[in-house]
């Protein structure tokens, strides 16, 4: 039935819409058939589906350093209190200034391959960051007694202890990440626009804009949440598969 | 003498003085046990002799001889819950003391199979804590405080929350492994029935601030069993000593 719902759904919308585009007549360049869109999505697909890998690499490169650099920072600011005092607040302001705000800047100082891998990167790390802190916190009291107690070395403590009892706590966070980091990378191709030398799924659909090539411009939009959705589907994953033998989150209902 | 405590307070940082002064010594191979309402720092005393904790005032002097120099711990804990780490297995979790320490995974291997042995889960190794009943995750708990071979079991409420049928068979396994072992056993309980049944010495504490009440030496035929416990004998001695508590529920709000 969730399975079924929802494409039923789905079916509906697009033959309402095929039904409309072609009862009104309606014109390509103002709204484009579902069919239309669908043609347009193989006849270019050598386009779109190498814009499709630029923004996807972009994504990819994003999240990894949003994911190493989250992770990397909850663990020094669970080592160091001073670090993490020192440095938090503006992790924060990172997260609250809008990444469209901070994307032309980001730009005028930076190639704007590497501009765009930062802005992926902005968007993206504060989920893991705050997340593996709230797991890495969240170790049980009684067990920390225990390593206390057998003189775990601070680095036992982190592998057998800290970063197992946090691991579902980072899958959470790096499963926003995923979706975050697309849409950092999204921003800043918008951003560069016509005025860059992109050639990413986001820049393709401001092109199309201008060239009014509306049919190109669903298309693109398309595939990227297709993109964002087979994103998070791997992540959750990924998660499942990792948490299934122990955690509640992964357990099924008769267990 | 196994341990000795001389003049042992503890004040927590609130201002509340939790325990003491306390004066107690146990000796080698003895099986004692701490009553007390709750609230009485039965429990602060058994983490100051763990080392989990620091003294206010007062010594605590634990003998470290042998297991240390076996290349050991000299002291197992088991904790009032199982506190096993949910994402290994009952093998991994029984390791885990050793692992900590160091030591050679083939020593390892044959030390975990025998404190296994000994709590009857041989055949459980590969499952997952949450794949056990609380009497089996007690059983692991127990197992893992056994893998080091220590001299001294310290146990805080370990079987409180369990069923009474549990608890029973328990109470039973563990008395044969004291026997068969030899070990020094500090228990901390609120039941009556379960230190006079267990204990060679019963130690009945007070409230606010933990202080000795007093002392009863539990005199009954060895080895007990089922049949002890529906004695007459038993019954005069838990009428003893409930009698000796009695003043630390009477009319004490908050005890």
């Amino acid at each position: 039935m969730r399975l079924v719902l929802p494409i039923v759904v789905l079916a509906a919308g697009l033959g309402l819409w095929e039904f409309v585009v072609r009862f009104y007549d309606i014109q390509p360049y103002v709204l484009p058939a579902p069919s239309l869109i669908f043609r347009t999505l193989i006849e270019d697909w050598g386009i779109l589906s190498a814009s499709l890998a630029t923004t996807l690499i972009t994504t990819l490169e994003g999240f990894v350093a949003a994911a190493i650099g989250g992770i990397a920072l909850a663990l020094l600011f669970n080592q160091s209190k001073l670090l993490e005092y020192s440095l938090f607040p503006y992790a924060v302001v990172l997260q609250v200034t809008p990444v469209i705000a901070i994307a032309p800047l980001l730009l005028i100082y930076l190639p704007q391959e590497a501009a765009v891998v930062v802005c992926a990167w902005i968007v993206a790390f504060f989920p893991v960051l705050s997340n593996t802190t709230l797991g890495l916190n969240s170790v049980d009291r009684n067990l920390a007694g225990l390593f206390q107690l057998y003189q775990a070395s601070p680095l036992q403590t982190l592998c057998y202890l800290k970063l197992p009892s946090a691991l579902p706590y980072i899958l959470g966070g790096l499963r926003i990440a995923g979706g975050l980091s697309l849409i950092g990378a999204v921003v800043a191709e918008i951003a560069a626009g016509s005025a860059g030398a992109g050639s990413g799924l986001a820049y393709r659909i401001a092109e199309s804009g201008y060239r009014l090539n509306i049919p190109r411009m669903f298309a693109a939009l398309l595939l990227l949440s297709v993109a964002g959705i087979v994103i998070y589907g791997l992540l959750a994953l990924v998660s499942h598969l990792v948490l299934r033998r122990w955690h509640e989150s992964a357990l099924g209902k008769e267990s | 003498m196994a341990v000795r405590l001389r003049g042992v307070t503890k004040t927590y940082d609130s201002g509340v003085t939790a325990l003491g002064p306390l004066d107690l010594d146990v000796a080698r191979g003895e099986f004692i046990s701490l009553l007390g309402p709750s609230g009485c720092g039965k429990s602060t005393a058994l983490r100051l002799i763990a080392g989990l904790a620091a003294p206010s005032s007062g010594t605590v002097e634990v003998a470290r001889s042998s297991a240390e120099a076996r290349g050991t711990h000299s002291i197992g804990f088991v904790f009032q819950e199982p506190t096993l780490m949910p994402w290994a297995n009952v093998w991994e979790n029984v390791r885990l003391p050793l692992k900590l320490a160091h030591m050679p995974v083939a020593d390892a291997d044959e030390r975990i199979g025998k404190a296994l042995a000994q709590v009857g889960l041989s055949e459980f190794v590969q499952s997952y804590p949450r794949e056990l009943s609380g009497g089996m995750k007690m059983r692991v708990s127990l197992a893992r405080a056994l893998v080091t071979d220590p001299d001294i079991l310290l146990m805080d409420e370990p079987f409180a929350a369990l069923d009474e049928i549990t608890r029973f068979r328990l109470n039973n396994d563990l008395l044969a492994l004291w026997r068969n072992l030899g070990k020094t056993v500090i228990f901390v309980t609120h039941s009556v029935f379960e230190s006079v049944y267990l204990s060679q010495r019963v130690v009945v504490m007070t409230a606010r601030p933990g202080r000795i009440g007093s002392e009863f030496r539990i005199d009954a035929g060895e080895p007990r069993g089922e049949e002890f416990r529906t004695s007459a004998d038993y019954a005069g001695f838990c009428r003893t000593v409930s009698n000796a508590l009695a003043p630390s529920y009477e009319g004490r709000v908050g005890a």
